[in-house]
């Protein structure tokens, strides 16, 4: 579980997060949405440790990221896994070698048994025909799954997904969601995925935080979406046709 | 900071060493071609301009021989040479760092706990200082088999037998040792300022490209420095 208290960021005077509190469960696919520029990123990024917040707390199974040294910073990090939104492979590894390359690093079993286990992952993901080629020769869908393949590698307790849809059509899009939805459940992982993909929100999230300028406007399940009846939240969330024509048909077989 | 952050202790040897073995190859024997090509054409009109300009008969013929090893063990191989580096490894360094910079994948290695400075740049620095030696050592000989090419094929009034008896008059070989540890300092200068102005990139393609040049005018302005206090300190 990850737990964020109060925490406030600002960039030259300019506040970004503003007293954000939330809780990240196990097992759920946790999801921070908001428009483009409302802090999304930046929460992600301090959550993970990439940027450290102004004040407030960010508590892994109640250890305090904030207040850890280097070592303990860097053993946490090896809980973590992340999705980057471009992938973010290293380009001159084969994909192989890509999801290799935790468990080289910090991995304690033999090369048979590391090369057995990055072999899995890519199965696990449907990549296993994949792995002799290197990032710039696969699709962007395939570079997500290598990007998913590498970041459980190490089996984390958390993963983070930044923009895990961006560049992908509707059909590769389900299947990430997806693929990352059933890992989350059967690793009993905490993940966070930071996303502006409505089709993401109704189909994996199980908790939704929405921030709007910087303020954590709303926070509620997938079911509660629809029926909410924050304006910040409906003026987001059916700004699209294809939603609202949703949220009336639910309403009208609500009343019916 | 960065240099800290670099020069610590691997998290593990293994993958240090594989590094190691790629960037020495990426960085070192990659570039040999370039190194031989420049040498023997520089040696070549080394020679050649040396023995149109020396037409004194005062002026002994091996002179030529004599001053074309001087200038191509003393300078050319280890301060020009560098300079020549700093162009092509220099800007490697710093693009591909840059590059891993703006596309997340330094971030990537941060959060899974690897320290990025130590497993991309020590390699690099290590990489080219252990052998940028192997370089100057080709870029002598070749330059002065340059020489003996020119002794043979113009008729400048230099003599292959004075040209030889120049190259072995009065030959110091702490020049060559001089010329070993300057270019172990340029290996350094070069590959330092470039990861630090690559890993440094914020943006995107364009500072890349900023980043890869300033890192190359950066490290030719430093190695230019260190020639003049190495000089001092080694050779006055």
């Amino acid at each position: 579980m990850i737990e964020v208290k109060n925490i406030t960021k600002s960039f030259d005077g300019r506040a970004v997060l503003k007293d954000i509190s939330t809780t990240f469960e196990d097992g759920k696919t946790n999801l921070i949405i908001g428009r483009s520029g409302s802090g999304k990123t930046v929460m992600i990024k301090n959550i993970i440790g990439l940027m450290k917040p102004d004040t407030g707390q960010i508590l892994y199974d109640g250890r305090d990221l904030i207040t850890m040294n280097k070592h303990e910073l860097n053993m946490l990090r090896r809980e973590m896994g992340m999705l980057f939104q471009g992938s973010a492979l290293f380009d001159s590894m084969t994909v192989m070698e890509n999801v290799m390359f935790p468990l080289d690093m910090f991995s304690k079993d033999s090369t048979k048994e590391r090369r057995k286990r990055a072999e899995f992952c890519l199965e696990r993901v449907n990549l296993s025909e994949a792995g002799h080629l290197y990032p710039s020769e696969i699709s962007g869908g395939m570079m997500k799954r290598a990007a998913i393949a590498r970041a459980i590698s190490l089996n984390p307790k958390y993963l983070f997904c930044d923009e895990p849809n961006s560049g992908l059509d509707p059909k590769t899009s389900l299947l990430i969601d997806d693929l990352i939805h059933d890992i989350t459940v059967e690793y009993n992982m905490t993940t966070v995925i930071n996303t502006h993909d409505m089709n993401s929100v109704m189909n994996i999230g199980d908790n939704i935080i929405f921030i709007k300028e910087g303020v954590k406007e709303w926070q509620g399940t997938k079911e509660q979406v629809i029926t909410s009846n924050n304006q910040a939240l409906n003026d987001f969330i059916f700004a699209s046709d294809l939603f609202r024509k949703v949220k009336e048909v639910e309403m009208l077989q609500e009343e019916g | 900071m960065l240099m800290g952050k670099s020069i610590s202790i691997p998290d593990r040897w293994s993958m240090f060493f594989k590094q190691l073995i790629k960037e020495i190859y990426k960085l070192g024997v990659d570039s040999l071609w370039i190194v031989v090509i420049i040498s023997v054409f520089i040696g070549t009109v080394i020679a050649i301009q040396i023995s149109l300009n020396i037409s004194s008969p005062l002026i002994p013929k091996f002179t030529i021989g004599y001053t074309t090893r001087e200038i191509i063990l003393l300078e050319f191989s280890s301060s020009i040479m560098a300079l020549i580096l700093a162009g092509k490894v220099g800007s490697n360094i710093a693009s591909e760092i840059g590059t891993m910079r703006v596309t997340e994948q330094i971030d990537a290695m941060e959060i899974m706990g690897v320290n990025s400075a130590n497993f991309l740049i020590l390699p690099k620095m290590l990489g080219l200082m252990i052998f940028i030696p192997v370089l100057v050592i080709f870029s002598m000989f070749t330059g002065i088999m340059g020489g003996i090419f020119a002794s043979y094929s113009t008729s400048t009034g230099m003599t292959p037998s004075s040209f030889e008896y120049g190259l072995q008059f009065y030959f110091n070989e702490f020049y060559i040792w001089y010329s070993i540890i300057k270019s172990v300092v340029y290996a350094f200068i070069i590959s330092s300022i470039a990861a630090y102005f690559g890993y440094n990139v914020k943006g995107g393609a364009l500072e890349v490209g900023k980043a890869s040049t300033n890192a190359v005018v950066m490290s030719s302005i430093m190695i230019l420095l260190a020639d003049v206090i190495l000089t001092h300190l080694m050779l006055t």
